[in-house]
C-alpha cells in the first residue's frame, strides 16, 4: 500500500475542523425550507405584528415598541434556528449517515458540536435579518444596546438547540421540524415573544414563567430595562439548559453505544 | 507490516441480542493480503461479525483484533475501512462534497478527484446524491472507503444495486488493488462473485464457520457428484448399498444417485442393471452453499476449517 502504516494519524480535535463546518453550512443555506422558516418568516412576524405605525412612538423602555417586537420576532428567529440544527442531527441518524460517519475518526461530540455550530450560525442570521428589516421599518433602540439585546439572545438559543437535539434523539424522524415548528410557536407565546405577557390571565402569566422560551425572551429584552425579574429569567435558562443538555446527552450515549 | 500478524483475527466469539445467538463461537484468521469471500443465508451472522472487525458491535465472548490491535484504533487511523450495506448518505450534498467532508477527517487522505474516478464517478461530482441512482450512491459509498486507502477493506454486499457494467469495473478495482496487497473481505449474496474474485470462501450457517477454504475445495466439500440415468423399474435399495452413496432420487424413468464415488455408482449401473444414457455431474458452488448452509443441511463441522 502506498501509505506507511507509520505515517497515519488520528485528525485533532475528534474530526472537528473548519472544512467539515464550511460544508455542512454551505448545505444548510442551500436548504430551501431552513432558509425560509430562519431568514424570512421572522421577519414577515415582525412586519405583521410590529410594523403598526403607532408602535414608532410608543416608548418601551430605552426604545420603542417597534424595537422591542423586533428583538422579540429576532429570538423567535434564533429559537427556530437553533432547534432544527439541533434535530438535525437525529434525523441524519435515522437516515443512516451516522453510520456512515462511524467507519470515519469523527467523533461524536465533534460532530455535535459541529452540528451546534451551525444551529447557532443560523440563529444568529435570523437575528440579524429581522434587525435588519425592524431598522427599515423604524425600530429605535441605542446600539450598544440593540447589540447586547442580539448577543444575550443568540447565546441563550443555545438552550434551544439542546431541546432540538434531545426532541430529534426522541423522534427520529426525517420530518420531525413538522412536530417541533408548532411546539416552538406555542413556547414563542407562552414565553411572551408574540405579545407581552400582561394580555394575559394571571394563571397564565404564572404558568408561562415555567416554560423554556420565557427566561430567553425575558433576558435579551432586558437591556430596554427593568422588564421582569433578570434573576427568575436566568434560573429558569439554567434549569432548562441543564434538562435539555442531559436529556440529549443521555440519548447521545444510548445511541452510540448502540449504532 | 509484520507479515506475522493477521490483518484480521476473531477468536472463539460469541454475539448475542437478549435470548438470540447470532454469532456462536467464530474463530478466523486473515492473513495480509488475502480477498476473502464471507458466504451465508440471511441470519447466517455475517453482518453482525462485519460490525464487530469494525467495532461498531462488541463481541458479548471471545476478542477480534484488527492488525493486531483494537478494531476503533484502525478505524481512526484509517487502516480498515468498508462498504456498509447500512450506511446512509446525505440527499442534499453533492457526490465531491460527501467526498471532501469524509476526506477532511482522515490524515493523510487520497484526493478527492482520484476516489471518485477509481470508483467511475468523477464526471457525476456536482450531482445531488440525492439525485444519482442507486448504483452511483453505491460506488459513493466505494469511493468513500478509498479515501484513507485502507490495508483491509470490507465490502457488505457492495454491488447490490450496480448494474452488469458497474459490478465488472467495481471488482477489476478491488482485483487490482488486492494485487498490490490490499486485504479484501467481502460479504455478497452473488456466490459467482464469490467463485471469481475470491481466493479464500468461509461459509457461515447460524453464527458458525461451515466450510472454509478455496472455491474448488468448497464444491468438493459438498459430497461428490450426481449420476444420472434412464433405468426402469430400479431397484433402489440395492442402488443405496453402492460405496459412498448418500441418495437416490427417482424421477419416472430417470434416476439420480449422488454420492462421493461416482465411477463406483458409474460401473454398478452398467454392469448390474440396464441403466443408459449416463451422465456425472457435480455439483456448482451454489448448490454447495445450499447444501453445506440449508437447514436440512448435515454439519460438516470443522471439515476443512
Amino acid at each position: 500500500m502506498t501509505i506507511a502504516t507509520d505515517t497515519r494519524r488520528i485528525p485533532p480535535f475528534g474530526g472537528f475542523s473548519p472544512r467539515f463546518y464550511v460544508l455542512e453550512l454551505k448545505r444548510m443555506l442551500r436548504n430551501k425550507r431552513s432558509m425560509i422558516f430562519t431568514l424570512i418568516m421572522p421577519s414577515v412576524f415582525f412586519l405583521l405584528f410590529g410594523s403598526d405605525a403607532e408602535y414608532r412612538t410608543e416608548r418601551a423602555g430605552h426604545g420603542n415598541t417597534t424595537a422591542y417586537i423586533m428583538v422579540s420576532m429576532a429570538v423567535y428567529g434564533a429559537m427556530i434556528a437553533t432547534t432544527a440544527g439541533g434535530a438535525m442531527v437525529a434525523t441524519e441518524r435515522a437516515l443512516g449517515w451516522s453510520r456512515q460517519l462511524r467507519l470515519t475518526p469523527l467523533k461524536p461530540v465533534a460532530y455535535v458540536a459541529i452540528k451546534v455550530l451551525v444551529a447557532m450560525t443560523m440563529g444568529a442570521l435570523a437575528i440579524l435579518a429581522v434587525f435588519i428589516v425592524g431598522n427599515l421599518r423604524g425600530a429605535d433602540l441605542p446600539l450598544w444596546r440593540l447589540v447586547l439585546c442580539g448577543a444575550i439572545g443568540w447565546g441563550c438559543t443555545l438552550v434551544f438547540a439542546a431541546f432540538g437535539l434531545f426532541m430529534g434523539y426522541l423522534l427520529p424522524s426525517e420530518n420531525v421540524m413538522q412536530l417541533l415548528g408548532p411546539s416552538l410557536a406555542l413556547l414563542a407565546l407562552a414565553g411572551g415573544l408574540f405579545t407581552p405577557l400582561h394580555n394575559f390571565s394571571q394563571g397564565f402569566q404564572d404558568f408561562a414563567k415555567f416554560t423554556p422560551a420565557y427566561g430567553v425572551g425575558v433576558l435579551s429584552r432586558a437591556p430596554f430595562g427593568s422588564d421582569g425579574s433578570v434573576g427568575l429569567a436566568l434560573l429558569n435558562i439554567v434549569v432548562w439548559a441543564g434538562l435539555f443538555v442531559a436529556g440529549a446527552a443521555w440519548r447521545m450515549s444510548k445511541d452510540t453505544k448502540r449504532v | 507490516m509484520n507479515s506475522s500478524t493477521p490483518a484480521v483475527s476473531i477468536d472463539g466469539v460469541v454475539k448475542r441480542f437478549g435470548a438470540v445467538t447470532a454469532v456462536d463461537g467464530l474463530s478466523l484468521k486473515i492473513q495480509p493480503g488475502e480477498v476473502v469471500a464471507f458466504l451465508g443465508p440471511n441470519g447466517a451472522g455475517k453482518t453482525t461479525t462485519v460490525d464487530m472487525i469494525l467495532g461498531l458491535s462488541h463481541p458479548s465472548e471471545g476478542s477480534v483484533q484488527i492488525f493486531g490491535g483494537d478494531p476503533r484504533k484502525a478505524v481512526a487511523l484509517g487502516r480498515v475501512a468498508a462498504v456498509m450495506q447500512t450506511g446512509g448518505l446525505l440527499k442534499d450534498f453533492t457526490v465531491r462534497e460527501t467526498v471532501e467532508l469524509t476526506a477532511s477527517l482522515f490524515r493523510p487522505s487520497r484526493p478527492a478527484d482520484e476516489v471518485l474516478d477509481r470508483a467511475g464517478i468523477l464526471d457525476i461530482g456536482d450531482r445531488m446524491v440525492g439525485k444519482a441512482s442507486g448504483g452511483q450512491q453505491q460506488r459513493l459509498r466505494f469511493a468513500l472507503a478509498l479515501l484513507s486507502d485502507p490495508d483491509l477493506l470490507i465490502l457488505d454486499e457492495p454491488t447490490t444495486g450496480m448494474d452488469v457494467q458497474g459490478r465488472r469495473d467495481f471488482w477489476n478495482a478491488i482485483r487490482s488493488d488486492a494485487e498490490r496487497g490490499r486485504t479484501t473481505v467481502f460479504a455478497t449474496h452473488y456466490l459467482e462473485e464469490a467463485d471469481a474474485y475470491a481466493d479464500r470462501i468461509v461459509l457461515v450457517r447460524r453464527g458458525k464457520i461451515v466450510a472454509d477454504g478455496t472455491a474448488a475445495e468448497i464444491k468438493a466439500l459438498s459430497a461428490g457428484r450426481t449420476v444420472r440415468a434412464t433405468l426402469e423399474a430400479p431397484d433402489t435399495v440395492a442402488l443405496a448399498k453402492v460405496d459412498g452413496v448418500d441418495a437416490v432420487d427417482v424421477r419416472g424413468d430417470s434416476i439420480l444417485v449422488h454420492g462421493s464415488d461416482s465411477d463406483a455408482i458409474a460401473r454398478y449401473l452398467l454392469n448390474h442393471t440396464s441403466a443408459r444414457d449416463l451422465e456425472i455431474t457435480s455439483r456448482n458452488l451454489e448448490e454447495a452453499f445450499v447444501a453445506l448452509t440449508g437447514d436440512d443441511a448435515l454439519t460438516p463441522e470443522g471439515a476443512l476449517a
